[in-house]
């Protein structure tokens, strides 16, 4: 028994005809490329930065020139220097929400499966009512409840991500103690937590991290709207989404800066679902790339 | 069947009760008494006193959800804090842009999703599959509101073409007019929906064409075409529907951020202000309206599925 038995059923219904031959996956590597970017960015934004990002000074809504490579923004602060800055937000909004989410997801999820019956019942029901109620508008709510700062913003998704993961866990997981070995692990004395470590985990963990890489750029989108919507960090934080409301008053005179901040998160985010996608076709070969 | 719907139903209210207890959970978590949003700034104890009794923010929160939920068995929202009006003519007022946005939308986004997902799914070995394949990509990472703004700025500000926001046709007296203000943000929620549902409809064809019931047609002599769309579009639209009403939901959900691009006067700007100032009726109305609104979403693609194939009728879930 391997990890394929544990995707979808469908996955195992394709022809064997129709699997791609194996090799290096290219989403895997473009996925790698256009995160490391990100990431690169933001670490070289602790080192070095053209200009202070608040610094005003240079004219308004100047045209990208040399000084200042994307132009400057409506009081005159570099572009370019708040959207190096904005990486270390989008990239913390991300990864965090994904921490938070993915442990309280997994912890929630492994107890409901371990659970009794009735136990499980009722967090599986409870889950499918929190997946149906509106991920934004709870993100929303919290960060109103806790003042608008990207910590309340990283509670708020990573809160609404858990009840996804949970439910994804609790299957998998499910799936796993349904199988013979697992009775048999615990018919010779091995514990909860033994079964756990030594099978459960072992057999979920590539399909866990597949959906996580998915939910990180399902979270940076989510904090840039939360920002955009004036509900992400305050400023003078330069989120991606704040700087796209920011400059959505001034597209037509200075196009740059709503065009920028855009093609930031789609990289990022771009690149996430790229990793995921790779990292499917690497951990699980029977399931084609779609 | 009937069972089938009953319980479904059933299940239903139950979470929308259970919705209505997180929403007012949540809610009592906001810093600040609502009755703050009657009263002057330097107010005396008295006019707050006074306040709090009008907002019923005196009453222990036991009693104050009591009072709320006998309001709703009533059909009764209550009445706004800020505006004193009450909450429900309002939001079906806003109901008048969202819904034909948000559906409008999601039609469009179908209309170009299942041919370009089949086409995609016909040549999925070609480079019409690999260019499908890169710009769906693209359209599922992109931000709605940047897509709106891009938009607005080319056929609105450049071109001249269309409306930039707003929406002066409330009650739609002249509907090409309110037409022509939804224009940009219909195309907006089509473009970054209908490459997600793209993705599935691609999934489902591939999937079924690797199918022995397509190969054995295909092998009696009939096309591609006639074997998918007599014999294999109800099979590939059972897992695809489950996936538009997810969408169906999402997208009524990301009106608010639409809304807000356009400056529309629909549910999402009703929150967005009920928020800011601490209108607890508004707030709960539009959250559970909205949470209704995503149930019964939920409920109605379940029943769809369960008409198409009958495979799915014995089945007790």
């Amino acid at each position: 028994m391997t990890d394929h038995d544990l995707l979808s059923d469908a996955a195992l219904e394709v022809p064997a005809a129709r699997r791609p031959r194996r090799g290096a996956p290219g989403t895997l590597i473009a996925g790698c490329i256009l995160l490391g970017l990100v990431i690169t960015v933001a670490l070289v934004s602790y080192v070095h930065l053209p200009y202070p990002p608040q610094q005003i000074g240079g004219g308004r809504l100047q045209p990208p020139s040399r000084a200042h490579w994307l132009g400057t923004d409506t009081l005159g602060r570099d572009l370019f220097s708040q959207l190096m800055v904005g990486a270390r937000i989008a990239l913390a909004a991300g990864g965090g929400s994904v921490l938070l989410g993915g442990i309280i997801g997994v912890v929630l999820g492994l107890a409901a499966a371990f659970a009794q019956r009735w136990l499980d019942d009722a967090i599986a029901a409870v889950l499918d009512i929190l997946i149906a109620f509106p991920t934004l508008l709870l993100a929303m709510l919290i960060v109103a409840a806790r003042g608008a700062t990207l910590g309340s913003a990283i509670v708020a998704i990573g809160l609404a991500m858990s009840a996804i993961v949970a439910r994804l866990t609790r299957i998998l997981a499910k799936r796993v103690l349904s199988t013979q070995y697992v009775t048999a692990a615990a018919t010779s004395g091995t514990g909860w937590l033994g079964v756990i470590l030594r099978h459960v985990l072992p057999n979920i963990w590539p399909t866990l991290i597949v959906n996580l890489a998915l939910q990180f750029g399902l979270a940076v989108l989510a904090e840039a709207s939360l920002s955009y919507l004036g509900l992400g960090a305050p400023p003078p934080n330069a989120s991606w989404g704040r700087l796209l409301q920011q400059a959505q008053g001034t597209v037509y005179s200075a196009p740059v800066g709503a065009i920028a901040p855009g093609v930031a998160l789609v990289v990022l985010v771009l690149g996430a679902n790229l990793l995921a996608d790779g990292l499917r076709d690497v951990l699980d070969p029977t399931r084609r790339s779609r | 069947m009937t069972a089938y719907v009953f319980r479904r139903l059933g299940l239903l209210l139950v979470s929308l009760l259970v919705a209505a207890v997180v929403i007012f959970v949540l809610l009592r978590m906001l810093p600040g008494d609502p009755a703050n949003a009657l009263v002057a700034v330097g107010a005396t104890k008295e006019q707050i006193a006074a306040a709090r009794h009008a907002v019923g923010s005196d009453q222990p929160l036991p009693a104050q959800f009591v009072t709320w939920i006998g309001q709703l068995a009533r059909l009764d929202l209550g009445t706004s804090f800020v505006s004193g009006l009450p909450v429900g003519p309002q939001l079906v007022q806003r109901l008048v842009v969202t819904v034909p946005l948000t559906l409008l939308g999601f039609v469009l986004a179908v209309l170009i999703a299942a041919p370009v997902g089949f086409v995609a799914a016909r040549f999925s070995r070609s480079a019409v599959g690999i260019v499908f394949s890169a710009a769906s990509q693209l359209g599922v990472a992109v931000p709605v509101f940047w897509v709106g703004i891009l938009l607005v700025w080319g056929f609105a500000l450049h071109w001249h073409l269309l409306p930039a926001g707003g929406f002066p046709q409330e009650d739609w007296s002249a509907p090409g007019q309110a037409l022509r203000s939804l224009t940009l943000p219909v195309i907006t929620i089509a473009i970054v929906m209908s490459s997600s549902v793209a993705r599935y409809v691609r999934a489902g064809c591939i999937e079924i064409l690797g199918s022995d019931f397509i190969r054995t047609f295909r092998a009696l002599g009939s096309s591609f075409g006639s074997a998918m769309l007599r014999h294999g579009m109800k099979s590939v639209a059972v897992p695809v529907i489950s996936v538009l009403g997810i969408e169906l939901a999402t997208t009524f959900l990301g009106a608010v951020v639409i809304e807000n691009v356009f400056a529309l006067p629909g549910l999402g700007s009703l929150l967005v202000t009920g928020i800011a100032q601490h209108d607890y009726p508004t707030i709960q109305g539009v959250l559970l309206l909205t949470t209704l609104i995503v149930l019964i979403v939920g409920f109605l693609a379940d029943l769809t599925q369960r008409l198409i194939d009958p495979r799915l009728r014995g089945a007790h879930r």
